[in-house]
């Protein structure tokens, strides 16, 4: 019984909680010699097991990212897939060492849960689905619809939210898993999916004819999706905060996987701080100082993560494109 | 040495740390002092550890708006409402999913029982078919297969199926009419109930005339008069005299779907299916054992005094086999009761799914939730046990 599980995770978490002890994280994923990566169950672009088990997407790509920088191997990553509803315990239990799921970065979830967001690795907003033939092209003209989601999200929220201050009656309808989500609005359980629009555009290729349907043009939240670490180990946190603004700089800076190891003599004094040829700034983290060099040379830089999960499922980079080229992906200077 | 022997008449005097009684009550005490605090030692340090991590803890999350909405509510609840009425909704979707599922499994369980002992071939091979089916296929999958069978085949809301233009039948759910009674409809149906009293009460007097006697007078017609003719009648008297007592909300197709009326979500259907039909099949199994456990000469003995089959298998076989039906049912009332929390895979708002789930994560309060549903379960179990104790006394077997 699954609800048996949970509670049996929980209170493991209570047992984990009270065994206490905030070990430092470093050590014990160098101990371990694997890095536990909370992920979601399967959403294309972001995280996704192949047939094989094989995982990828641009949330499993901060991982392979984070195990580069600590161990020294981007496939020395033990990925543990969560739903939407139990990814906190997972975290606050160290049943995960981080989660990069995407997750939205909210003020609740920051302060009062037992965790930190990092950064935000992809800018996102909530959307509608619906079906083309329904004729509706506008969210404002949803009243009395049905509205399937998921369970344990800001999704569920922001509906509620949005339905309530437009003054439209609606129902909703929460799964806890997503692919039941998707296969009840396929089988017409409800007028209308939604999530991120991400989430859309990833879970849209799922469907039995993905050109049924339509997104519709009001993004109704702010939804920063990053990666989170449990509080009270800043050192961690430094470190998973840095893997990210790594992967950004370097693609600022035009370092990418392919050019690493020339790059690592340029002239740029930034370029050789970030590849390590400079100074000693792995140690302020705990880490040698080839951390990032490995992230873009095993990895890549942030546009090529992009490029290689994201533009696949037709997303293009809008918004999280570098802030001088028109998005707002900003990192903090290198040095 | 004096040469004086003192006799005693006591017991001989043991020391006070071999008496089995004083030696008992200190390993007790020890054991529960150790106990405790392993608990207290426990619960101290999860709450240090978690004020450490920044978690919150504490009940006061339970008056903070809750801001999700809930599909089925059977009191009245908005997104506005708090996550302490959030859980109430969910118990009572619990409640009602297990309730309706107990009937219809005891129901299905019983025929399909009593049918695998059938004389006719076919009828007691199929019912063996259904025990071995359902009760081997994980209800998971069970669940999943009756929500998309019952999803299926209905038709959009546009499309909807309708009887008499009152009810209507689409893949959002079944929308019936629903009373709306007004105040003189009460009375009506206060008259019903005293109907159905002094029914009672004259069929007592006149079972016990016949014991006394042996005579009795029929009651049925006087009965039907105080049951269903007096009512009727006020009725009738309050619309000529008031108006209509009892209006009915019928559902309507107003935009996407039907409003108004009542509606029975396909997710509640489908789990209420799910859940019976599984339970039943375990039901099934000890209502057979339980009827082969009453001895064959019983049905020799009954048989003998010219008792027909059918009659025999009510009053004879039945009311001995319920005494060993009885105690196996109450676990599986309380595993049907138990599983209906996988209600969150299609999305019925049952306990779990709620408080568990969506509550749980929004507040992250993991060590509180997690405890309060345990500590429902138990409650729920418990009293289902005792219930179900309480019905075995009395079929139990009285002995002179
Ligand atoms: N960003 C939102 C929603 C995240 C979410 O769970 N989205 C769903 C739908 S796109 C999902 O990831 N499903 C994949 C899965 O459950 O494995 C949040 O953090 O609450």
């Amino acid at each position: 019984m699954k609800w048996i599980n949970r509670a049996a995770l929980a209170v493991a978490a209570s047992g984990m909680i009270a065994a206490g002890a905030q070990a430092a994280t470093l050590d014990n994923i160098k101990k371990e010699g694997v890095l536990k990566c909370g992920v979601s169950q399967g959403l294309p672009g972001f995280s996704n097991p192949d047939d094989k088990g094989k995982w990828t997407g641009i949330d499993v790509d901060f991982c392979r990212a984070m195990a580069a920088a600590i161990l020294g191997d981007a496939s020395k990553v033990k990925y543990v897939p969560l739903s939407a509803k139990v990814r906190f315990t997972a975290l606050q239990s160290g049943e995960i060492d981080v989660l990069s799921r995407n997750t939205t970065w909210t003020f609740t979830r920051d302060t009062n849960l037992g965790i930190n967001f990092v950064g935000v690795l992809y800018y996102d907003g909530q959307g509608f689905m619906v079906r083309k033939k329904l004729g509706v092209t506008s969210a404002l003209k949803l009243s009395g619809a049905q509205v399937c989601t998921n369970t344990g999200t800001t999704t569920e929220l922001n509906v509620a939210d949005y339905f309530k201050s437009h003054n439209m009656q609606y129902k909703v309808v929460a799964f806890e898993n997503s692919n039941e989500v998707v296969a009840a609005y396929d089988a017409g359980r409800c007028d209308v999916y939604t999530t991120d629009r991400s989430g859309l555009a990833a879970q849209r290729t799922k469907m039995k004819n993905p050109d049924e349907h339509m997104v519709l043009p009001e993004v109704i939240s702010k939804e920063p999706l990053g990666p989170a670490v449990r509080q009270g180990d800043d050192q961690f946190a430094n470190i998973a905060r840095w893997t990210l603004n790594a992967m950004i700089i370097a693609e600022e800076l035009g370092v990418t996987s392919k050019n690493a190891d020339q790059m690592k003599s340029a002239k740029n004094p930034e370029i050789k701080r970030l590849l390590g040829t400079d100074g000693k700034y792995g140690s302020y983290i705990g880490l040698d100082n080839d951390w990032a060099y490995r992230i873009v040379k095993q990895v890549g830089n942030y546009a090529e993560v992009y490029d290689r999960n994201v533009k696949p499922i037709g997303l293009e980079r809008g918004v999280n494109n570098l802030w001088n080229k028109g998005g707002i992906l900003y990192a903090p200077p290198f040095r | 040495m004096s040469g004086a022997v003192s006799v005693t008449t006591e017991t001989p005097k043991v020391a006070w740390f071999r008496d089995p009684r004083i030696r008992s009550l200190v390993f007790q005490a020890v054991t529960l002092l150790i106990v405790l605090l392993v608990g207290w030692y426990l619960v101290d340090n999860t709450i240090d550890n978690m004020r450490r991590q920044n978690i919150a803890s504490g009940l006061g999350f339970l008056n903070d708006r809750a801001g999700f909405d809930i599909i089925q509510s059977l009191v009245p609840y908005t997104s506005d409402s708090s996550f302490g009425q959030a859980f109430v909704v969910g118990l009572l979707n619990t409640l009602l999913v297990a309730i309706i599922g107990i009937f219809f499994a005891t129901l299905v369980g019983f025929v399909v029982g009593v049918a695998r002992l059938s004389s006719n071939w076919l009828i007691a091979k199929m019912a063996a078919a259904y025990v071995e089916t359902f009760r081997n296929i994980p209800l998971l999958l069970q669940i999943f297969f009756w929500y998309h069978a019952v999803l299926k085949p209905l038709p959009g809301p546009r499309d909807s199926i309708s009887l008499l233009g009152v009810v209507y039948l689409n893949n959002r759910g079944l929308y019936l009419p629903s009373p709306e009674p007004f105040g003189g409809f009460y009375i009506v149906l206060g008259l019903f109930a005293a109907g159905i009293a002094a029914t009672l009460w004259l069929l007592r007097r006149e079972r016990k005339r016949q014991e006394a006697t042996g005579e009795r007078k029929p009651v049925l017609w006087t009965g039907l008069g105080l049951i269903f003719g007096v009512p009727v009648l006020a009725y009738f008297v309050i619309m000529l005299a008031v108006g209509n007592p009892l209006n009915f909300d019928v559902p309507a197709l107003t935009g996407f779907n039907f409003t108004g009326g009542v509606t029975i979500i396909p997710e509640l259907f489908s789990l209420v299916i799910a859940l019976s039909v599984y339970t039943a099949a375990f039901i099934a199994e000890n209502v057979r054992s339980g009827i082969q456990a009453v001895s064959h000469g019983q049905t020799e003995a009954a048989y003998a005094l010219g008792f027909r089959p059918n009659l025999t298998m009510r009053l004879i076989i039945i009311p001995q086999a319920l005494r060993v039906i009885i105690p196996p049912m109450t676990s599986q009332y309380l595993n049907l009761t138990k599983n209906s929390s996988l209600a969150v895979a299609i999305a019925y708002p049952d306990l779990v799914a709620v408080f568990m789930g969506t509550t749980l994560n929004q507040t992250g309060q993991a060590v509180e939730v997690v405890a309060i549903t345990m500590g429902v379960y138990l409650l729920l179990s418990l009293g289902t046990a005792g219930l179900m104790n309480w019905y075995n006394a009395r079929v139990a077997l009285v002995e002179r």
